[in-house]
């Protein structure tokens, strides 16, 4: 599997730690309650198909991305940076 | 027919033309009173148990592919009960007491080998919390031996005691550890229900769950809709795509498990072989593969493959462990799609809908529950209250906070477990 | 010594030259481009091998890696290669070969008696039986099993061979240098195209080398030098010979196999192996096909070979299979083996085919319409033609060469999850387009047998990919080659008495699959488990089709309606060793090394491993015969005196910027951002699931600048996490990260004269307030200074550029030693940090919470953090938690061990009743005892309670009394003074 780094290009897999959900960055208010919480942490869609999802280029160049991603084909279909202009 | 060396003889006779199906094909019913969804290890145990244990018989077990297909099929044999924390720790202990009488239970050898397993350690710090692992065995009624590096050496001399990146200090031996035949716990489980009169459908894909006022009505598949007042979900591997159809999001994510299987060999490895620092684990089958495995790929997958940078880490950590397995050749890689839950512990429970029941969470320790999880799944579903040993896999637990049994100490990540 | 079935003038090897090589110590000799298959068929050894369940008699049956029977095990001692297929092993001189599963001997094996009780072992005997005495599985059946099964055997020693791993990149990756191959990689090449072309042999040529082809008037084989010749002188193309391409992966990732140098004699340094990963932008299948047996009685006697592998040790090997020859085909391809035969000079007692119209005009008898029902002999003396009347009659023959048609080797094209589709013209099955994206099969691989269709579909997909990377298509000259019609009537199985083997390796015969489809294993991949049909180490590559075919009719299914298994990586063996290469050793995972290291090792310190670090675990001084003589020495140097310890592990990580202050009180459980500048603070950072990730200290350099020490453990997660929260959670903040834990050499000076000591030492000592912090300069090197303390004592970390710690390391010693101090390791560190009841990961192992460390106090309530909401779940507090304390023995036994479990006293040591456990223990040198540090249900509330401790393990069984958890000096004054 290979990514499109924004930053550094196409790189392979092992350069790269996955990171969770996408919706790991849409964290909660402090008193947002539990259920909130609860599904936050805990409950994902997991969906079987297009997936949206968290990666750190961390044996690159550290930027966490978003990328567009087939759960069951493993295309990758692109990728953003979480902080700044790509 | 009973099975048995003088049937054996018999047949071979005769010219092996008096052989019987293992299980019967059965044509789906309009009517349950039981729906088993998915026919792999666990769902074909839960089956037989409710047949065995609870006298429902007007069951179905649904199978969308062939029976044993998912990870009861594609895993690499283990089973355990060195589990330490408290809710795993009595589950796989009842877990291991069957699989010791499966065989002759299901009239079926499912080739349980107690061979031992051995968890190596590297530190003083890693002797400590397996200390605590195997006094925790102890504690449950299981058995468990620590080892110092000498003690390893008798067992594996064959191991790189003195060269490797991580020099062994000792290991945690848990004696009555092994494997099993894992294509035959499913065929054995499935001949057991099927002669109870469950009834196995493969090739029956559920499309949907009916529900009513809070309560399951039944299920519609590839093949009509079947009704049945008690649904029982157990589809490991795909248990988020079925939850959703009776409307649930669920504490899973599926990852990738890879796992790699050798040639045929002489005897050379005679136990199961753990070694964490590599997530590396090894044994060798009765047909003489080296059957071994390592961590997850680490991103969601329904794929049931994998990819190199894992393969080739999890054959660096056998070449640092046991440089003696270089010569052996890869035969077969692939991947079981494994249900990581937030603290890497499996999931028995009820749900919010009335006669609507969940088995899945098994992260990528499923294979030695088979019994205990069809055993306690079955409970569940006859009497509407928990087992004893599986009071711990509760769904909410998540949202409480209570009683999470996280053995890895890694965290509400599901894919660090 | 002679090779009588070596034919004069034919062939390819280097004649000029002959080697000598040994098989089952018996001495013969080949010549230079002989496979070890090759030299023994050209010895007259026709006998290779045993079978794998029934221990038969097995000879060659292929001349390629496909090949079941002829596995045999190549060299000696630690060097010996078990189940090395000899048809691939190329012939040097010295070679030493063995066969294998066999007892005594290949010619007499007694395990051979298993075949005589065949009827009893058949499909699956063993899942019915061995089930009683159930003692007995482990300790007689397994064990029995155990040895009988299984091929070669490893030689128990570690692999002393020397493997590489590679990567490689490219637009267009060939797999395959037949004619479909080379057309495809010329075409490309002479765009410009960065090409590798990859084959499995030797050479390259694929079966140019084994058939007779005609190109424009010359050979085939001469045509594929030429265009070899041209593409070997071109900059943009690699070709890479005896490499097999074993795996397609996810974004155009290959993996690749190279055979560097098993084909010379042992003594050199080449690696043995080179795995490669290859990452292309296109993909051309150009993998050929693979001929597949007939299954009639006795096919697997020595003596019976596939057709095409008759062709290729005749044409390129100069190897006559034998003397007299029947061949029986099922298509026009099995004509060129006769004709082959007929020209080399060899007699062909019989050409049978099923079908009726016979075009074939030979000087043998032709017999249409007509099967080959039974091999007889051992090796072959005779066949038994069947005729279309039933009728039959018996030939003799010394070989049988057959042919059931060729399967596309189209099993790449399958590794990502795609299935075949059945193609009726060919009786195969044929890869699905875009089944792996990028990857397009041509030629024989892709369905195409005629070698004018394979030149023309290899230019034709180069040329597609050409179009889509950018380049120029070509129109590359090709020659004029054969068209000619495949005509293939299938016979997977001929009916009848006795067994009829599909799954040469595995021993699984027509009765094992339609006893298995009797017994309800009516799926592909049932049977195939429960006959193993398939599972050996040729994954079926000769057998999956037939086996299909005969499960199909055994279950009234089309074989399209059957379907295949799964084909899964390798395409072929793989050795661990060339996977693996790199990891053998300590080259399995990095060692770090503290700048201190060489001065620690010369001092005598065993360093012992610390996360991937290495820190010295004491430092023996003489006389002392026991480490805790040491650690106790070193303890009291830093109560007593002053000691020194590398602390460089720890993580450090540098986070500046305009919002640095609000992100550390976003991350840690307690303020940080009213930290004064020049002051440090010890924080609490918790994961979001609200137990305890690490602790540490940040450190206020600047207005926004901050440097924060994490456990020497958790510094690479604690550096992720911190990433995660800047960059996904908290993108519009102004802070930024660095870690800088190899940029500073940090060394803990920790004692009642450690301010006397540095004093002495630095250009100007600043006077440090109790958690201070601000930079000093040491013989004028710029370093920074914290009044930080793990000991409970008066004490400092100061930090230099790397590059100075291993000159600061030593000239702390020596002047600690004047003082009446010096070096302590880690064991003496334990010692200190659990008499004040500090933590490590011994205690924050992932499962506890700050309630349970009884720092709860610690968690801010007038700001969010990280673990906030979570923490505050009813289930992560509380006295229904273990919650840490320490604990001091009480009764006669004196030992606390790690590992160990605490009850009520006088309770049952088991699960129901336990009430917590030991984390970390030592003898504590100040109050001279044994202290532990634990966690126990409630345990606040429980001070002074005596306990019950148990070790079952450690065979420990004592009483301890629950203590406060800080011991030493409990009011902190030694610390501030």
């Amino acid at each position: 599997m290979r990514f499109p780094c924004p930053l550094c290009g196409d790189r392979d897999l092992q350069e790269f730690t996955f990171g969770g959900a996408a919706v790991m960055a849409e964290r909660p208010a402090p008193d947002a309650g539990v259920v909130a919480w609860d599904a936050y942490l805990h409950l994902r869609d997991n969906p079987a198909g297009r997936s949206e999802e968290l990666w750190q280029h961390d044996k690159g160049c550290g930027a966490w991305m978003v990328v567009t991603r087939d759960t069951v084909t493993h295309a990758v279909h692109g990728a953003r940076l979480t902080k700044g202009a790509t | 027919m009973r099975f048995s060396a003088l049937e054996v003889l018999r047949q071979g006779l005769t010219g092996n033309r008096g052989w019987q199906p293992h299980w019967r094909d059965a044509q789906p019913k309009p009517e349950y009173d039981a729906i088993i969804i998915g026919g792999g290890g666990h769902g074909l145990s839960t089956a037989y148990y409710l047949a065995r244990n609870h006298g429902l018989t007007n069951v179905a077990v649904l199978e969308k592919g062939y029976l044993g297909g998912g990870n009861v099929g594609r895993n690499t044999t283990i089973v355990r009960a060195n589990y330490f924390l408290p809710g795993n720790a009595e589950f796989y202990s009842h877990s291991l007491k069957l699989w010791e009488g499966l065989g002759a239970e299901l009239n079926y050898n499912v080739m349980h080998s107690q061979r031992g397993l051995i968890n190596l350690f590297h530190s003083d710090g890693q002797r400590d919390a397996f200390a605590r692992r195997g006094n925790a065995m102890i504690n449950q009624g299981d058995d468990a031996v620590l080892l110092d590096r000498e003690g390893v050496r008798k067992y594996l001399p064959y191991l790189d005691f003195d060269n490797g990146r991580f020099p062994i200090h000792g290991g945690l031996l848990h004696p009555r550890g092994g494997t099993a035949r894992h294509d035959a716990v499913a065929w054995g489980y499935a001949r057991g229900a099927s002669d109870r009169g469950v009834d196995l459908v493969q090739n029956c894909e559920v499309t949907g769950i009916d529900i009513e006022g809070g309560r399951v009505l039944g299920v519609q598949t590839t093949r009509g809709a079947i009704k049945a007042r008690k649904v029982g979900i157990v589809t490991a591997g795909r248990s988020g795509q079925v939850a959703a159809m009776a409307g649930m999001r669920l504490p899973v994510e599926s990852h990738i498990l890879q796992a790699f299987v050798t040639e045929g060999l002489k005897p050379v490895i005679d136990h199961v072989v753990s070694f964490g620092m590599g997530h590396f684990y090894i044994s060798q089958s009765d047909k003489g593969g080296l059957v071994f495995g390592g961590d997850l790929d680490f991103y969601p997958s329904y794929a049931q493959r994998g990819n190199l940078p894992m393969a080739e880490h999890v054959m660096e950590a056998g070449m640092t462990l046991m440089p003696m397995i270089g010569k052996a050749r890869v035969l077969r890689s692939w991947g079981g799609i494994m249900d990581m839950t937030p603290d890497g512990s499996p999931i028995i429970d009820k749900t919010g809908v009335d006669g609507l029941y969940l088995d899945c969470g098994w992260c990528y320790g499923g294979f030695k529950a088979v019994p205990a999880s069809g055993w306690c799944m079955a409970h569940l579903m006859a009497t509407d209250t928990p087992h004893e040993v599986a009071r711990g896999f509760r769904l909410d637990r998540f949202r409480d906070g209570q009683g999470l049994m996280d053995e890895e100490g890694t965290g509400a990540q599901h894919n660090l477990h | 010594m002679t090779q009588p079935f070596r034919i004069p003038g034919l062939g390819r090897v280097d004649t000029a030259r002959t080697l000598t090589f040994r098989f089952d110590g018996e001495a013969y000799t080949g010549h230079p481009g002989d496979t070890l298959a090759s030299a023994l068929l050209a010895n007259g050894v026709r006998l290779m091998g045993r079978s794998f369940k029934y221990h038969r008699p097995r000879g060659v049956l292929t001349a390629g890696p496909e090949e079941p029977n002829a596995l045999v095990t190549v060299g000696k001692g630690a060097h010996r290669d078990p189940n090395t297929r000899a048809t691939v092993q190329e012939l040097f001189d010295g070679l030493e070969a063995a066969s294998q599963n066999r007892w005594p001997s290949l010619g007499l094996d007694l395990m051979g008696v298993n075949d005589l009780a065949s009827r009893f072992l058949g499909a699956g005997f063993y899942y019915k039986t061995f089930m009683w005495p159930r003692a007995a599985w482990l300790k007689l059946y397994e064990p029995l099993i155990r040895r009988a099964a299984g091929l070669g055997a490893l030689s128990g020693q570690s692999d002393p061979d020397r493997n590489e791993k590679a990567f490689a990149f490219c637009d267009l990756l060939v797999i395959g240098a037949g004619p479909a191959g080379l057309s495809a990689a010329l075409t490309a090449a002479r765009a410009g195209a960065r090409v590798i072309l990859a084959d499995e042999s030797a050479w390259m040529g694929g079966r140019l080398a084994f058939d007779r082809h005609d190109f424009d008037g010359r050979a085939g084989f001469d045509w594929a030098q030429e265009v070899v010749a041209e593409l070997a002188a071109m900059d943009n193309v690699t070709l890479m010979p005896r490499t097999t391409v074993t795996g397609a992966y996810d974004g155009g990732t290959y993996a690749a196999l190279e055979r560097v140098a098993r084909h010379v004699a042992p003594g050199h340094d080449a690696p043995l192996d080179c795995f490669w990963r290859i990452h292309a932008k296109r993909t051309v299948l150009a993998a050929g096909a693979l001929e597949r047996p007939v299954a009639f009685r006795d096919n697997d006697r020595p003596g019976v070979m596939l057709a095409g592998a008759v062709r290729a040790y005749l044409n390129h090997y100069g190897v006559a299979p034998g003397r007299s020859v029947v061949v029986f085909g099922t298509s026009d391809d099995g004509h060129r083996t006769a004709l082959d035969l007929v020209d080399a000079g060899i007699h062909v007692a019989a050409y049978v085919d099923p079908r009726h119209e016979e075009r074939l005009k030979a000087p043998f008898p032709v017999y249409t319409g007509s099967v080959v029902a039974r091999a007889h002999g051992n090796p072959v003396e005779a066949v038994t033609i069947r005729h279309q009347t039933g009728r039959e009659h018996r030939v003799a023959c010394d070989t049988l060469a057959m042919s059931g048609g060729w399967n596309p080797t189209l099993h790449l094209s399958c590794h990502m999850g795609d299935r075949p589709e059945w193609n009726e013209d060919i009786a195969a099955f044929v890869p699905r387009p875009d089944a792996v994206p990028g990857l397009v099969a041509v030629g024989a691989a892709g369905g195409s047998f005629s070698t004018a269709a394979a030149l023309a579909e290899g230019m034709a997909a180069a040329n597609d990919a050409l179009s889509a990377l950018g380049f120029k298509p070509q129109d590359v000259a090709l020659p004029v080659a054969e068209d000619a019609p495949y005509a293939i009537q299938p016979v997977w199985s001929v009916p009848g008495k006795g067994r009829a083997w599909l799954d040469f390796q595995n021993d699984v015969t027509i009765k094992d699959v339609t006893q298995a489809a009797m017994e309800n294993f009516a799926s592909v991949e049932h049977m195939k488990r429960y006959t193993t049909q398939g599972m050996a180490p040729d994954q079926g590559k000769s057998s999956n089709v037939a086996a299909l075919a005969v499960l199909a009719d055994a279950t009234g299914r089309s074989i399209p309606d059957t379907g295949t298994t799964t084909y899964r990586p390798p395409f072929a063996p793989v050795p661990i060793a060339a996977m693996g290469a790199g990891g053998q050793g300590a080259g399995f995972a990095p060692k770090r090394l503290t700048t201190s290291h060489a001065a620690s090792v010369e001092m005598g310190a065993p360093m012992i491993e610390a996360g991937l670090w290495f820190r010295p675990s004491y430092f023996p001084a003489r006389g002392e015969r026991v480490w805790r003589e040491s650690c106790d020495r070193e303890v009291a140097y830093v109560r007593n005196a002053v000691g020194i310890c590398d602390v460089s592990t720890l993580g450090k990580i540098d986070v500046q910027g305009p919002d640095a202050g609000a992100f550390l009180d976003f991350v840690y459980t307690n303020t940080m951002s009213t930290l004064p500048e020049g002051r440090c603070r010890y924080g609490l950072m918790l994961r979001e699931d609200g137990h305890v990730m690490d602790d540490g200290t940040a450190a206020r350099l600047g207005r926004s600048h901050f440097v924060l020490t994490t456990t020497t453990a958790a510094a690479g997660p604690v550096m992720r996490h911190l990433e995660f929260v800047a960059q996904v959670l908290r993108p519009d903040w102004d802070v930024a990260l660095s870690s800088v834990t190899e940029h500073w050499a940090q060394v803990a000076v920790a004692g009642p004269r450690s301010r006397e000591l540095l004093s002495g030492l630095l250009d100007a000592p600043p006077e440090l307030p109790f958690m201070g912090c601000g930079p000093v300069s040491v013989s004028g090197v710029s370093g920074r200074l914290f009044r930080i303390s793990f000991s409970g004592e008066l004490a400092y970390e100061l930090a230099v550029p790397a590059r100075y710690g291993d000159a600061l390391f030593r000239e702390l010693v020596a002047r600690a030693e004047a003082l009446g101090g010096g070096a302590y390791g880690i064991e003496a560190l334990n010692v200190l940090r659990l008499e004040k009841g500090f933590l490590t990961h011994a205690e924050m192992h992932g499962r506890v919470t700050a309630d349970d460390l009884g720092l709860a106090g610690m968690l801010s309530g007038k700001k969010d953090f990280i673990g906030k909401a979570m923490a505050a779940r009813p289930g992560l507090s509380g006295p229904t938690r273990e919650q840490l304390v320490a604990l001091k023995p009480t009764g006669a036994v004196k030992q606390m061990t790690a590992g160990a479990f605490l009850f009520d006293a006088g309770a049952e040591p088991v699960r129901e009743a336990a009430q917590g456990y030991i984390t970390s223990a030592c003898y504590a040198v100040t109050p001279r005892h044994t202290l532990a540090l634990g966690f126990l249900r409630n345990g606040r509330a429980r001070m002074g309670e005596t306990v019950r401790m148990v070790d079952h393990l450690r065979g420990l069984d004592t009483t301890c009394e629950v203590i406060p958890l800080v011991t030493y000096d409990p009011d902190g004054g030694r610390a501030r003074g």
